[in-house]
């Protein structure tokens, strides 16, 4: 059984794809065909975390060549919940997109929409799926190319230059991951994770840390931590918001996700290396929210804010504890959906307001008092208030982090919590100034990318409720925090004893 | 393991020349320079491969060679990959720039619009501030 599910939710939805394109012209289909792909991959991350969760990882040898020979795909606790969330916030996102989409009726666009959010999909799952490095390389080329179109859609200017500077700093991590792969094999002899994994056990200690911090670097770009970022407060701000949203809340945790799997399977117990991650985590965290604390563009402010927090999934993956790592886990869990459904509330205000604008938006809690709570619930568990779910992840975290004991440790508690504070200032900022004060005079922007119906009550009810989806999305990770978090820890038990994963690949 | 001295040498100057054109202004170096960079990895990962080997399974005397003797054919595999990736991605930057060349009448990299705003504002606050400064400055 779990032979055929496993490699399901990357090939359905490429499957998918391909007729997608064939049914440009019939845009119901079309639609009907994505929702029900995205929806199957949901029950079938479902079915894959409820097996792995009972006996343990489960490896497909695809060709039925045997592992290290062949490719290998690999699903173990961390990787089927990751799977599930990803897909559930893809379906959600669709259906916004849908919505708006349906509103806006601009065909042309709409076409090429669908076979390449089906794409996005199926890289997301392969990367979360694989255990070949390589093959990791190649789903995150397909997820990326897919992600390239999407950024540059419309193609207006302000568009093409940002999606410029995306496809460069990509491509350019990409070149920089083969280097990295080049690398690897040149030491080891294999592109199989668990192979290399017990043959870089033999490599000289210096030449294996070198090695596990190209890798860091390649996936560093792609998950935008501190030196790395530059890219992305400019880049996504300038794509449509379903596009954006998906984009903040996946790009960023599948480079995440890369650096748990490889530094914790290929390179564990290594010091320099969990320090590097400590400081690192700690610049990510402080620079990415003083940044937001200065824009006034509300969606590049939510782009800095993604940044900050993914120093937070860094701190755990630093301690490299068990209660590190499953605070980390349980952190991106969260952070995908608040995220992602800050994003699609921001594309509602923006509909609203005619603008993303602090400056020029203004009581809007008046004309649209459901658009406020929708926003106030993800911001506050974003800044970590109780009893939302960023309260618990982060108190998972602070945990783990005076646990260790290290004065490296206790910096980087002390920099989430100052982090935490900042963000609760930031996103009140936008607080007050587009839902508090005098209702605004709506002025649409002259270059704005979504082309909308703006300041009117034309809002479709699919894109509110997709919002409110999401929202209760971020509820439903609170009510079940204790399950989850015990999800997490034993997915973090996996991460620390690599052996398991080894085993089950090379078996 | 053994490596191929002209290939190393190759993979240098590929990487150095395709650093060289990847901060240019241009667009059309840039692109150049993301080319020259991917060659340089894909080399990179042939080199990681060792020394050729014989070709497999006929040898040059015409005896079969299998294991040993035959080169490592996985990352001439990989490398194929990797070039059909650089391929079709390339192609779509291409696109890009011409649409960049369309939209805009020149293949230069655009300011960043945040710096440009804030490059903006200096000469205001200069103003403010340090009024002979900003004599000076628009002397």
């Amino acid at each position: 059984m779990i032979r055929l599910l496993l490699p399901l939710p990357v090939v359905l939805p490429l499957l998918a794809a391909g007729a997608s394109i064939l049914l440009a012209r019939k845009q119901r289909w079309q639609r009907m065909l994505s929702v029900l792909t995205l929806a199957a991959v949901v029950v079938l991350a479902a079915l894959l975390l409820v097996e792995v969760d009972r006996s343990g990882p489960a490896v497909v040898q695809l060709g039925g060549w045997v592992a290290p020979v062949g490719i290998s795909l690999v699903a173990d606790r961390l990787s089927a919940l990751l799977l599930l969330v990803s897909s559930s916030v893809l379906l959600a996102v669709l259906l916004y997109a849908i919505g708006q989409g349906v509103a806006d009726g601009r065909r042309s666009t709409l076409a090429v929409f669908h076979p390449c959010y089906l794409v996005l999909g199926a890289g997301i799952a392969m990367a979360f799926l694989t255990g070949d490095l390589f093959n990791l390389f190649v789903a995150f080329e397909v997820m990326l190319v897919a992600s390239y179109v999407l950024i540059t859609l419309d193609g207006g200017a302000a568009q093409i230059r940002a999606g410029m500077t995306y496809v460069v700093v990509s491509l350019l991590a990409s070149v920089l991951f083969v280097t990295a792969i080049a690398l690897v094999y040149a030491a080891t002899g294999t592109v199989n994770m668990a192979d290399a994994a017990v043959r870089l056990e033999d490599v000289p200690e210096g030449l294996r840390t070198a090695l596990g911090l190209t890798l860091l670097v390649v996936f560093g770009i792609k998950a935008a931590i501190f030196p790395l970022f530059s890219w992305l407060p400019d880049s996504y701000p300038t794509a449509p918001s379903p596009v954006t949203a998906v984009f903040a809340g996946l790009l960023t945790k599948v480079g995440v996700y890369a650096i748990l799997r490889t530094q914790t399977l290929m390179f564990p117990g290594d010091d320099v290396a969990g320090d590097v991650l400590l400081v690192l985590a700690v610049l990510t965290m402080v620079v990415g929210i003083l940044g937001a604390l200065v824009q006034d563009d509300l969606r590049r402010l939510l782009s800095f804010t993604i940044v900050s927090h993914i120093g937070y999934m860094l701190l755990g993956l630093g301690l490299a504890s068990r209660a590190g790592l499953a605070g980390a886990i349980l952190y991106t869990v969260h952070h995908i959906v608040v995220q992602t459904t800050l994003f699609l509330v921001a594309g509602l205000v923006e509909r609203r307001e005619g603008t993303s604008s602090l400056a020029r938006s203004g009581g809007l809690q008046h004309v649209a008092p459901l658009l406020a709570v929708l926003y106030l619930v993800p911001a506050l568990s974003l800044a970590g208030i109780p009893p939302f779910s960023g309260f618990l992840a982060k108190l998972g975290l602070i945990q783990a982090g005076t646990a260790d004991g290290g004065v490296l440790a206790f910096i980087a508690v002390g920099a989430a919590l100052v982090t935490s504070l900042l963000t609760l200032y930031a996103l009140f900022r936008v607080w007050s100034s587009v839902f508090w004060g005098e209702v605004a005079e709506v002025v649409p922007d002259a270059d704005r990318q979504d082309s909308l119906d703006v300041g009117t009550a034309t809002t479709p009810r699919l894109m509110t409720g997709a919002a409110a989806v999401a929202v209760a999305g971020g509820l439903v990770i609170t009510v079940i925090a204790g399950p989850l978090y015990a999800l997490s820890d034993r997915a973090a038990d996996d991460l620390v004893n690599p052996s398991r994963y080894v085993e089950a690949v090379l078996r | 393991m053994t490596g191929n001295l002209t290939l190393a040498l190759l993979i240098g100057v590929l990487y150095g020349v395709g650093t060289y054109l990847l901060l240019q202004r241009t667009l059309t170096r840039v692109v150049i320079g993301l080319g020259l960079l991917s060659h340089g990895a894909n080399l990179m990962l042939l080199q990681a491969g060792g020394p050729s080997g014989s070709p497999p399974f006929v040898g040059p005397g015409g005896g079969g060679v299998v294991g040993e003797g035959a080169a490592d054919p996985l990352p001439q595999a990989m490398v194929l990959t990797a070039i059909v990736i650089t391929f079709g991605v390339s192609a779509f930057l291409l696109a890009l720039a011409y649409r960049s060349w369309v939209l805009t009448g020149d293949d230069e990299v655009r300011d960043d619009v945040e710096d440009a705003r804030i490059a903006r504002a200096r000469p205001e606050d200069h103003h403010h501030q340090h009024q002979h400064v900003d004599a000076e400055y628009e002397l």
